[in-house]
Parts: structure tokens; C-alpha cells; sequence
């Protein structure tokens, strides 16, 4: 064994080569397992999207990006063993696509001194910044999300869901539970009686959870799913009947490859998000020239567009913008992770930059700020249109509801700050 | 030539009876340990902490408790996942009611936790065997998962239902939580495996492994000759649970630091462990150290010479971990069905005869 470590060490040796002058960006991602279906399109839009800044702009001030792909198969062990190998690199920021990942990693990436991004998932808590000085969650996360679509359900019905029925279906894990203490908030506050159906990683089992559904007949039915999860409901849902559009998903159960199974059935679902769907924008066609006519794709190159595509490359793209503002603010082309946390705290995202990097409307216009790490909290509706076979945004980004959701994130940060004995930042 | 036991007189029972009664075997045994707790901490990093020894340390532990129940006792066990899981809540639940009691105290008691509700589990035994009490322990992974997700006493009430090791610590020296220096955490696993591989080797050489193992050859048998199964089968599983706890307790609050039930302690825990058991050797406590190795080097390896060495893409190399892993556990089976301990006790007999075989 003692031999096998030591060609084991070898190996990691020469393989860590010299890196230096990179921009590291690693891609914790997953192409492998059941949750595949959406960690590849993530992931190829991530990796473009860095891409085309080097091949378009010749890199982030001048210094070239690197991505480093490390496959986790969404398991919490494998993920801690890519955070390890791939942070001596120089790693700038974490994103890992996986709430599971993200609570190993929110510890050890504070003692690291290294930025750990969750957009939209992860721990909704790490919004604040006076505790979480490492983490951010901008621009929105699951309660924002939570919020949006009850918010959505009050516009749709006259401003009162008194009396409605809403069943949550949801992953049976850390990601899934997140939002019922959110949903719990605001049935109280809204009048609407809120039940809970778990569904158990995989998710491919969800016979009983529908005949529930079909015995209850709730007004809405809010789903919090992920992977081949997504597709089993949808399916079931069409089995029973269920009208589609009073079938919510998060952002992370409103992806092409979640609605194509149940094909025309499918047509009319609606999910969450706070970005832009489609290949509407600019951008794109620089990703075209610059990346797809060049053989750079990442991956097969058959994702560019889908919802999930275009989340990697709103992820990608923050991350460039943040170390673009970490390089002026610390006036070096070559940033350390300590400067990338500088740059994502001072990170601002008008309208007018988005549109001069060819994605004009594509998010939320925000600012992040020392306290606030998770940004505005501005969520859209989206309706899949089965014959068209595109998704379509059917709302403006709105104003989730902050007087329910800020209370929640301060109980839950108080706690995690007491439990670690954390001292407030930001004073 | 030098690997034989002429010429090594001994001349006490404690000499006769030593556990490894020829020299060389004693002095590898030695340089071993010495070069593990003198050595080792002194080069190791976060990566070789994280990603390598510590795995390989906990999961070691694990396949010598399960090896102690399935190798020893001969009772089949599905439920290594739910049994780490009660060592990793129980210690979760000592580490945040009683911050101030060191670390040691808490995994020790986490085990103890398990051994209890091992021994509960395990008494459908005294009844049903084989393929049945598989099915029964089965049914413990499930219960014991879905338990730890539907009561929130044990998460402490938290949002997500994850729990997250706090920072403790043993005479001043961080042993969880992010801070915990490298060498911290391995020593403390080290430690704890040392101790139980000890404690397992020697149980397994007297009365109460004499008695494991009448049971697992033939329980009527033993029965007749006096062996009671109620206190072989229980004591099993009471070491068993024991030495599972300390590797779930280790595997949350050393290793992981949050840990999610069902991902962490899933049904693909307990065939992991078992498969462990089954390539390394049933019955051989060295083999469940080379059972752990082998399954959790193996990926480390094939991932650093498929992604780092030779750039293959990611997706490719997961996949062909999958066939490489899973064709060479059916060559090993097919090759040596007694495990890889059985390679090594035929490389002794070898060894013994060297260099004149006739």
C-alpha cells in the first residue's frame, strides 16, 4: 500500500504543474448519476462562457481563465476530495451546484479564505454577510424563490389565496426541505393551508405522493425537485390529470430535459427563475464565432440555450464580473481568492453592463453589499409551451416578500453564528 | 530464510501466544506503525488528510466491525449505513449538549449508542439466518434513515435537516470543524483505529471469537457443545455496532463535517462497506484493511491518471471507474474468492519456503 501512495503522490505531483498567470475557476460538476440530466448543461454553459472571454477578450484583464473540471456525481464525499485536490491550484471561487456539497464546503471554505458562490441553492441563510463573510448567494435564493411563486399565485387570484389548498412535493434532503419554513411563514400569512409530500433521493418513485395529490386535489401543487425527479412528477402529474399550470417548480424542476418526457402533457408547466431562457440575446452569437465554430464546446455542444445553460453561463459570467471588479479594485491583473471575495462583495450589475456583455434583461439588475450577500431577490414566472417546445418568461422579475423572508434569514444566521462563534462583520 | 519461525525460541506463554509469533512479521508490524504515527504526520496536507488517509482509516474501521459480525460470526448484515448513521447523530447530539467533554469521550460513547441499538436489531437473529436476517437488517438501514430525516430532535431543529460538526477539541487541539489541522484529524482517526483493530484482533483469538466462529461454521454444533448463541450472536453484534459507531461518529464529525442521512449513510453505505469486507477476506481483520484500501484508493488512482495524467474528460473517467472497479471485483472474486487476505497468507506460506520450495 505504502508503494501505491507513494506513485499516488508522484502522480498528484507532476500533474500540479506549474500554473502560473491563470485565472482557476474550478467546475465542481457532475456528468455522471442521476442528477446528470442537469449538471451537464451547467456545466458545458460554465465552461463556455470562460471560453469565449479567453478566446473574445483574451482573457479577464488580461490574464486567461482556467477551468478546472473535477466530476462529483453530486456526492458529498467526491466533493470534498475535488475541493481538496483542485484548491492548491489557486482556486478563485467555488461553485458546486449542489446543496449538499455547499453545507461541507461553507466551513472549510471560510478557514480557507476562499469565495464560495450558490446561486440559487445552497444554504439561503448565507444572504446575510455579517455572518457568512465567504459565502454568497446572490441574486436570489430558495426563499426568494418560495416567495416568487406564492407571490405569482396572489397575482393570479386577486391578491387572496384564503382557504386554497397547496401541496409542496419536494427532495427529501437539505435541498428540498429548505423552503418549507418560508412556505410555512406565508400560509399563515396568507391564509392558505400548506401540505408536505417528501420524495426519497432518486425521486423515481412517486406513485403514493400522486394518488395523495389526487385524493386531496390541492389549488397548486409546488414542486422542489431536482434531477430524474423532475421528469417522474411531471409524468405522474399528466397520469392524473393535473392541470399543468397550477403545477409550480423551482428554478432548479423548469428545464427542457424535465418537461420533454411527458411531451404534449407537459405543456403549460410553470417554473420559477431569475434569469433569462432562451437564445434571445446577443451573447450568444459571440458564443457561436467564438467558442462552437472554433470545436471549443464544452461537453457534446448540444445544450447552448437550455434553461440550465444559460444558468452556467449567468454563473460563469458573475464570477467574470467579479473579478474584473476585484482587479480594479486591488489594481492587479493577477487576483488571489482574498481579492475575488473583495470583488463579489463590491460587485454591482446595472442594466447597462449586463446589455454591453450581449445579455441585456437577462438578470435582475443588483447590487452586493457587505451585509447583503444574496442580492434583490427579483424572481420571474416561466410557462413551458410544449409545441413550440421553448420556455417562455410570462412575468417581470418581481419583489419576493422580504418582511417574511429577512426575519427567517436573521433567526438562521443568529443560530449558525452562535453555534460557530462567529462575530458580525460589516459594522 | 528469514521469514520462518525456527530459530525464534520462545520461552513463555506470552511469548507462545503473541499475535504475531514470527519475527519478521513483528518487525514489519512495528516499522508499520511506527511509520504511520511517527512519519505520516509530519507530511501530510489537507489533500492526503481528505481525500485519502482518513477515508481509508474510517472506512477501515467499519469493515472490521462488519467483518466481526458477517467474517466472524457468519450473520449477513445490510444495515452498516443505518448503524453509522446512529454513531453520527449520536455524536452530534453529545458534541452539542455537552460542548466542554472532549471529543474522545463523545465517539466512544457514539459507539456505544450503536452496540445498543445494534444488539437491538440484532436479536431477530436468534431466529432467522441467511438471506432472512439480511432482509431484517435491511429493514434497519431503511428505519433508522428515514427516522433521522422525520424527527427533527435529532438534527436539532435545523432548516435543512443537515447536522454540522462544531468546532471540539481534545486537550486543546482542534479536532473538528474547518479549522482542525491535518494532523489533528488523522492522529485522532489513527488513533481510534489502532485501538479497535487491537482490541478486534484479540477478541477474535479467545473465548468470545472461538464462540463467533463455532456459530458461523455450524450453530447447531455449537449449540451442542455448549456455545450459548444468544450471548455469541448478541456479543457480536454488540462489537460489531460498536466499532460501526466509531467509523459513522469519525466518518461525520472528523471526515465530512455535515452530513445529510440519506446521502451520506444511503443503502450504497452498506454495500460499500460489505463489498469491503468481501474482497479484503471474511474472517480476517487484515483483510478489512485491504478491503478499504482497495476500494478507496482505487478511484483516487483512476481518477488521477485519467483526468490529471492523461486529460481525458471528467465524465469519461467517472465511467470507466465504474467498469474498471466493478470488473476487477469480479476477477478477484473469480480469482480468489477468500479475498485479497487469502493472496496474502498464500504469499506466507510462499514466503515460509523461500528460497528452497522443496
Amino acid at each position: 500500500m505504502k508503494l501505491k501512495l507513494t506513485t499516488l503522490a508522484l502522480g498528484a505531483a507532476m500533474a500540479a504543474g506549474p500554473a502560473m498567470a491563470d485565472l482557476v475557476f474550478p467546475s465542481l460538476s457532475y456528468r455522471t448519476g442521476p442528477y446528470a440530466a442537469g449538471g451537464i448543461p451547467f456545466a458545458d454553459g460554465y465552461a463556455d462562457y470562460f471560453t469565449l472571454v479567453n478566446e473574445r477578450d483574451g482573457g479577464i484583464g488580461g490574464v486567461k481563465a482556467r477551468v478546472i473540471e473535477c466530476e462529483t456525481g453530486y456526492n458529498t464525499e467526491k466533493g470534498v476530495e475535488c475541493y481538496e485536490s483542485t484548491k492548491g491550484e489557486g482556486a478563485l471561487i467555488y461553485q458546486p451546484l449542489s446543496t449538499g456539497i455547499t453545507y461541507q464546503l461553507i466551513p472549510k471554505v471560510t478557514a480557507d479564505g476562499i469565495p464560495l458562490h450558490t446561486m440559487g441553492y445552497g444554504r439561503t441563510s448565507a444572504a446575510n454577510g455579517k455572518v457568512f463573510s465567504n459565502v454568497f448567494n446572490y441574486p436570489a435564493n430558495y426563499w426568494d424563490g418560495a416567495s416568487g411563486v406564492i407571490n405569482y399565485l396572489l397575482e393570479a387570484n386577486d391578491g387572496d389565496l384564503n382557504g386554497k389548498k397547496i401541496s409542496l412535493l419536494f427532495h427529501n434532503s437539505a435541498y428540498g426541505k429548505e423552503p418549507i419554513r418560508t412556505l410555512e411563514e406565508l400560509s399563515k400569512k396568507h391564509g392558505f393551508t400548506l401540505s408536505t409530500l417528501p420524495v426519497d433521493h432518486p425521486g423515481q418513485e412517486q406513485k403514493s405522493q400522486w394518488l395523495q395529490i389526487r385524493r386531496d386535489r390541492p389549488d397548486f401543487v409546488i414542486m422542489w425537485g431536482w434531477g430524474v425527479m423532475n421528469q417522474v412528477a411531471i409524468q405522474e402529474a399528466a397520469n392524473i390529470r393535473y392541470p399543468m399550470e397550477n403545477f409550480i417548480g423551482v428554478w432548479w424542476s423548469g428545464a427542457e430535459h424535465d418537461v420533454m418526457p411527458a411531451g404534449e402533457k407537459a405543456d403549460g408547466y410553470k417554473a420559477v427563475t431569475f434569469h433569462g431562457v432562451g437564445r434571445d440575446f446577443p451573447v450568444f452569437d459571440d458564443i457561436q464565432t467564438h467558442v462552437v465554430d472554433k470545436g471549443l464546446a464544452a461537453g457534446a455542444g448540444d445544450q447552448i440555450g437550455n434553461v440550465l445553460y444559460n444558468r452556467g453561463m449567468y454563473a460563469a459570467m458573475l464570477a467574470v464580473e467579479a473579478a474584473k471588479t476585484a482587479q480594479e479594485i486591488h489594481g492587479t491583473a493577477d487576483i488571489t481568492p482574498a481579492m475575488m471575495r473583495d470583488g463579489m462583495e463590491a460587485l454591482e450589475m446595472p442594466e447597462a453592463r449586463m446589455s454591453a456583455l450581449g445579455m441585456p434583461l437577462f438578470g435582475p439588475a443588483f447590487n452586493v453589499s457587505c451585509e447583503n450577500h444574496g442580492g434583490p431577490g427579483l424572481v420571474g414566472m416561466t410557462q413551458w409551451d410544449a409545441s413550440a417546445k421553448e420556455w417562455t418568461l410570462i412575468s417581470d422579475f418581481a419583489q419576493s416578500d422580504r418582511d417574511v423572508i429577512q426575519p427567517l434569514i436573521d433567526e438562521d444566521s443568529a443560530a449558525y453564528a452562535a453555534e460557530n462563534n462567529i462575530e458580525q462583520r460589516c459594522n | 530464510m528469514f521469514y520462518r519461525e525456527a530459530g525464534d525460541f520462545k520461552v513463555s506463554y506470552q511469548e507462545d501466544s503473541q499475535t504475531f509469533p514470527i519475527k519478521f512479521d513483528r518487525i514489519r508490524y512495528y516499522a508499520v506503525m511506527a511509520f504511520a504515527f511517527l512519519v505520516i504526520p509530519f507530511f501530510i496536507n489537507d489533500y492526503w488528510a481528505n481525500a485519502i488517509l482518513l477515508p481509508f482509516l474510517i472506512y477501515s474501521i467499519a469493515a472490521i466491525g462488519l467483518n466481526i459480525l458477517v467474517g466472524y460470526c457468519g450473520q449477513v448484515s445490510l444495515g452498516t449505513g443505518g448503524f453509522m448513521a446512529v454513531g453520527a447523530y449520536a455524536c452530534y447530539k453529545l458534541m452539542t449538549a455537552f460542548p466542554e467533554v472532549s471529543m474522545f469521550i463523545h465517539v466512544l460513547l457514539a459507539g456505544g449508542i450503536t452496540a445498543l441499538v445494534c444488539v437491538a436489531f440484532g436479536l431477530p437473529s436468534l431466529r432467522i439466518k441467511g438471506f432472512y436476517l439480511a432482509v431484517a437488517t435491511l429493514a434497519a438501514q431503511f428505519f433508522l434513515v428515514w427516522l433521522f430525516n422525520r424527527v427533527p430532535w435529532f438534527y436539532n431543529y435545523s432548516a435543512s435537516g443537515q447536522i454540522n460538526a462544531p468546532e471540539r477539541d481534545v486537550f486543546g487541539i482542534i479536532i473538528t470543524g474547518p479549522n482542525a489541522p491535518a494532523w489533528a484529524t488523522y492522529m485522532f482517526s489513527l488513533i481510534f483505529l489502532t485501538f479497535c483493530a487491537l482490541v478486534a484482533r484479540n477478541l477474535t483469538r479467545g473465548t468470545v471469537g472461538r464462540s463467533w466462529m463455532a456459530i458461523r461454521d455450524m450453530d447447531i454444533a455449537a449449540e451442542i457443545i455448549g456455545v450459548n448463541p444468544l450471548k455469541a450472536k448478541l456479543s457480536a453484534f454488540g462489537v460489531s455496532g460498536f466499532f460501526i459507531g466509531i467509523s459513522g461518529a469519525l466518518f461525520f464529525a472528523v471526515y465530512l463535517g455535515a452530513v445529510e442521512v440519506g446521502e451520506a449513510f444511503g443503502i450504497n453505505k452498506s454495500f460499500l462497506v460489505l463489498f469491503m469486507v468481501i474482497l479484503g477476506g471474511l474472517g480476517s481483520i487484515f483483510g478489512s484493511f485491504a478491503g478499504a484500501a482497495f476500494l478507496v484508493l482505487l478511484p483516487v488512482i483512476l481518477k488521477v491518471v485519467g483526468v490529471d495524467v492523461l486529460g481525458w474528460p471528467t465524465d469519461i473517467v467517472a465511467h470507466f471507474q465504474l467498469v474498471i472497479v466493478g470488473a476487477l471485483i469480479i476477477v478477484f472474486l473469480i480469482a480468489e474468492p477468500h479475498g485479497m487476505a487469502q493472496l496474502w497468507r498464500v504469499a506466507k506460506e510462499k514466503l515460509r519456503l523461500w528460497p528452497f520450495p522443496h
